[in-house]
C-alpha cells in the first residue's frame, strides 16, 4: 500500500474575461469541481495561481478569502445547500448577515432578490416544503444577494426534471445577460452547456483537453 | 457577523437540538445550584456567627484583666509576658494608663454585681452591670425599643428584652427568640424601677487593719430602654440584664464580687478592678490597643481574637464547600464540550455551506462560543434558583430539626448578590472555556470537505 497522489487539477492555463458564461464539462472525477472550488476560493492549490480581478487568491489570507467569497462571487450546488434549519427568507438573508448588513435593511434585500427568481411566496417555509426547482431558486437568490460579480455553479441541473432545470438555466441566462455576471457553469451534460454557455472547455483527468467558443450560441446569436 | 446575529443564530440552534441542549444546560445548572447551595449555607453559617458576635457589642472595645487574675479569656496569654507575680495590679492607676493610650477613647471598669430590683412592688433578682455613655453607638444597641441614658450619670436603666418580659409576669420558655421586642418593651418603658444595693464603706484601722462598712440603700430609676442584647455574649458574660449608666453605678461603691480580695491588700485606699473595658476611638485601632495594653503587663480580649479564628475557619470552609460545589460544574462543563462536537459533527454540512456563502473563521469560532456562552448563562440562572431552592429547603429541614431538639429557629442559608453574580459569571467563562477547543474545531474545518459531507 502507498500514497498516491491525484492531481485533480493539472497545469491548467485559463483566461475568462468578466461577463463571460463559461461551461466546464467533464465526467466525474474529470477536475471540474476542483477547479470551481479555486476559482470560488474554497480550495487553494499546491501550485500556481488564480487571479481573480487582479487579485491573486493563493495569496490571501483566510479571512480575506472569506471576504472574498462574500462580496465578488455566489455559489449555487447540485444539492441546493440551503440549511434546513432556516425559512426561506433566512436562507437568503444570511449572506447579508455575514457581511454585516444592518437588520431592518436585510429582509427586503433578501425579498428582492427571491423576487428576481421568480420566488414571491412561501418566503417562511422551510426549505423541505419547498420543490427542487423551488429550492434551487431559494439557492439562486441567496447567491445573488450580495449583488456578485462572479456566479458559480456547480451542477445546478442535477438535481432537478429536465423542465424545473431549464427554468433555473434561464434565469441564470439572464442574470448573465441582464446583469453582466460572469457565470462558470460546471455540468456533465453538454446538451445544457451547449444550449446556455458562450464557451466550452471540456476537462479529463484535470486538464484541459477542449476550449472553445460554442458555436451553437454563434449560429443561435447570429441568427 | 455582529454579535446581535450570532446571539441569535446560536439561540436557533440551541433550539433546534432543544433534547440534548436542555439536558447539557441542565447539567451545567446542577453544577451551578451545588456550588449556589454549598456556598449559601458556607456564608449563612458565617453570618449567624457573626451575628451573634456582634450583638455583643464588643467590636469597639478591648477587655482587660490582670494577670494576677487567672479567669482570663486567653488562655494563650498566660506563657507570654511578665509572670502573674511581677505584673501590675489593675487599679485605678492602670485605668489612667490605659485611658491616655493612644487610640483609646475611655477606660472604665467592668462593674456588674448581682442585685434586688423592685417593679411593681415585685421583687426581681438579677445581675446589673454599668454601661459607658460612649456605648451609645454601638452595634449591640442597635434596635433598641426607648432611648439610651439622657445623662452619663442620669438615674435610668436599660434592662434586657428577657427581663422587661420577667417584670411583666411574662414567661419565656427558654424561647427568647420568640419575644417581640416591641411588644414586650411597650409596657414597662418609661416605668419606675427601684434598685437595692449594698454600700461599700472602706476605711483603714490601727496596726495596718482594713475594714469596710456595709450600708443598704434603695435607688429609685426609670426604665428607659429594652434592649435584645444577648445575656449570654461576650458582654454579658456575667449575664447581666440590667444596665445602668457606668458613671452612676461606679458612684454607688456597690459591693462587688471582688471587694475581698481588695480588702485583702493592705489598705492601699485605692480601688482594684477585676475587669478594665477600654473603648476604642475605632474598630481598626483594636489590634494596636491591645499590643500596646499587653506591653503594660495585662491580658487582653477583643472580638478580634475570636474573629480572626473564625474568619479562618469560615475561609477554608467556604474554600472546600467551593471546591465540592465546582466539581459538579466541572462535569458538567465536559458536557458542554460534549455537546458542540456532536453538535460540529451534525452540522459539518452546515458549517461548509456558511463558509462557501461568506463565513469567516470568526464568525462560525463566534457562533459555537455564543452557543457554550448562551448555554452556561441558562444553565447558570437556572442554577441559582435551584442552589436558593435547595439552600432554603436545607435551611427549613435544619429548622424543624433544631425545633425538634428543642432550640430556637436560626438561619443558616444566605445567598448574597455577589453569590449570585459570581455563580452566573463563573457558569458563563466555565462555558466559554469549554467552548473553546470546539469552537475552534468548527472554525478550523475545510469548507470543500465539510461539503462533501453527508
Amino acid at each position: 500500500m502507498g500514497m498516491a497522489t491525484i492531481r485533480a487539477v493539472d497545469n491548467i492555463g485559463l483566461d475568462i474575461p468578466a461577463g463571460e458564461f463559461v461551461a466546464l464539462l467533464g465526467a466525474s472525477g474529470s477536475g471540474k469541481s476542483s477547479l470551481l472550488n479555486l476559482i470560488a476560493g474554497l480550495d487553494r492549490p499546491t501550485a500556481g495561481e488564480v487571479v481573480i480581478q487582479g487579485r491573486d487568491l493563493t495569496k490571501l489570507s483566510r479571512d480575506e478569502l472569506a471576504a472574498y467569497r462574500r462580496s465578488v462571487v455566489g455559489m449555487v450546488f447540485q444539492s441546493f445547500n440551503l440549511i434546513p434549519t432556516m425559512t426561506v427568507i433566512e436562507n437568503v438573508e444570511l449572506p447579508l448577515r455575514f457581511r454585516q448588513v444592518e437588520r431592518a435593511k436585510r429582509a427586503p434585500m433578501a425579498a428582492s432578490s427571491l423576487r428576481r427568481v421568480g420566488l414571491s411566496e412561501r418566503l417562511h417555509h422551510r426549505p423541505v416544503e419547498l420543490s427542487g426547482g423551488e429550492q434551487q431558486r431559494v439557492a439562486l437568490a441567496r447567491a445573488l444577494v450580495n449583488e456578485p460579480t462572479i456566479l458559480l455553479a456547480d451542477e445546478p441541473t442535477g438535481n432537478l426534471d429536465s423542465r424545473t432545470g431549464s427554468e433555473v438555466m434561464e434565469l441564470i441566462r439572464s442574470l448573465n445577460a441582464s446583469r453582466k455576471v460572469t457565470v462558470v457553469l460546471v455540468t456533465h451534460e453538454q446538451a445544457i452547456a451547449e444550449q446556455y454557455a458562450e464557451r466550452l472547455i471540456s476537462l479529463a483527468d484535470g486538464k484541459v483537453i477542449a476550449d472553445q467558443t460554442n458555436q451553437k450560441m454563434m449560429v443561435r446569436g447570429d441568427g | 457577523m455582529k454579535f446581535s446575529d450570532s446571539i441569535e443564530l446560536a439561540g436557533r440552534n440551541l433550539r433546534e437540538s432543544v433534547l440534548r441542549n436542555s439536558l447539557t444546560t441542565l447539567g451545567i445548572a446542577v453544577g451551578v445550584a451545588s456550588l449556589v447551595a454549598m456556598l449559601s449555607l458556607g456564608i449563612g453559617l458565617q453570618r449567624l456567627a457573626s451575628r451573634r458576635l456582634e450583638r455583643s457589642g464588643l467590636f469597639d472595645t478591648v477587655v482587660v484583666t490582670s494577670r494576677r487574675d487567672f479567669r482570663n479569656f486567653n488562655r494563650g496569654q498566660e506563657n507570654e509576658g511578665l509572670s502573674p507575680e511581677e505584673s501590675p495590679e489593675l487599679d485605678e492607676a492602670a485605668r489612667q494608663k490605659i485611658g491616655n493610650l493612644p487610640g483609646v477613647a475611655e477606660a472604665y471598669p467592668d462593674l456588674r454585681f448581682v442585685t434586688e430590683f423592685r417593679y411593681d412592688n415585685k421583687a426581681h433578682l438579677t445581675m446589673v452591670a454599668g454601661l459607658a455613655f460612649s456605648a451609645k453607638n454601638s452595634d449591640g444597641f442597635e434596635g433598641m425599643q426607648g432611648r439610651f441614658f439622657s445623662a452619663p450619670n442620669a438615674r435610668e436603666a436599660i434592662v434586657q428584652k428577657t427581663f422587661a418580659a420577667q417584670l411583666e409576669g411574662r414567661t419565656t420558655k427558654g424561647r427568647p427568640e420568640e419575644l417581640n421586642l416591641s411588644d414586650v418593651s411597650r409596657p414597662v418603658l418609661g416605668q419606675p424601677i427601684i434598685m437595692r444595693y449594698s454600700e461599700r464603706v472602706a476605711s483603714a484601722g490601727e496596726q495596718g487593719a482594713a475594714f469596710y462598712s456595709v450600708l443598704s440603700h434603695e435607688l429609685p430609676l426609670t426604665v428607659v430602654g429594652v434592649t435584645e442584647l444577648d445575656p449570654d455574649s461576650v458582654r454579658g458574660a456575667g449575664r447581666a440584664r440590667v444596665f445602668l449608666p457606668e458613671n452612676l453605678l461606679e458612684s454607688l461603691h456597690a459591693m462587688q464580687s471582688f471587694d475581698f480580695r481588695d480588702s485583702s491588700r493592705s489598705g492601699s485606699g485605692q480601688p482594684s478592678y477585676g475587669t478594665l473595658i477600654a473603648r476604642v476611638t475605632s474598630a481598626t485601632k483594636v489590634e494596636a490597643v491591645e499590643q500596646a495594653v499587653k506591653k503594660l503587663g495585662f491580658n487582653t480580649f477583643s472580638i478580634l481574637d475570636a474573629t480572626n479564628s473564625l474568619r479562618r475557619f469560615f475561609a477554608i470552609l467556604d474554600l472546600f464547600l467551593g471546591i465540592f460545589g465546582s466539581l459538579a460544574l466541572t462535569v458538567a462543563s465536559i458536557g458542554i464540550v460534549n455537546t458542540l462536537v456532536m453538535a460540529i459533527l451534525e452540522r459539518r454540512r452546515e458549517i461548509g455551506i456558511m463558509k462557501a456563502i461568506g463565513a469567516s473563521d470568526q464568525d462560525v469560532r463566534g457562533l459555537f462560543f455564543t452557543e457554550a456562552g448562551v448555554m452556561g448563562l441558562v444553565g447558570g440562572a437556572f442554577g441559582v434558583a435551584l442552589g436558593w431552592v435547595i439552600g432554603r429547603v436545607i435551611n427549613f429541614g435544619t429548622n424543624v430539626y433544631l425545633s425538634r431538639q428543642g432550640f430556637p429557629a436560626e438561619h443558616i442559608w444566605a445567598v448574597p448578590g455577589w453569590l449570585v453574580a459570581f455563580a452566573l459569571t463563573f457558569a458563563f467563562v466555565i462555558s466559554l472555556i469549554s467552548g473553546l477547543y470546539p469552537a475552534s474545531r468548527a472554525a478550523k474545518l475545510d469548507p470543500v470537505q465539510a461539503l462533501r459531507y453527508e
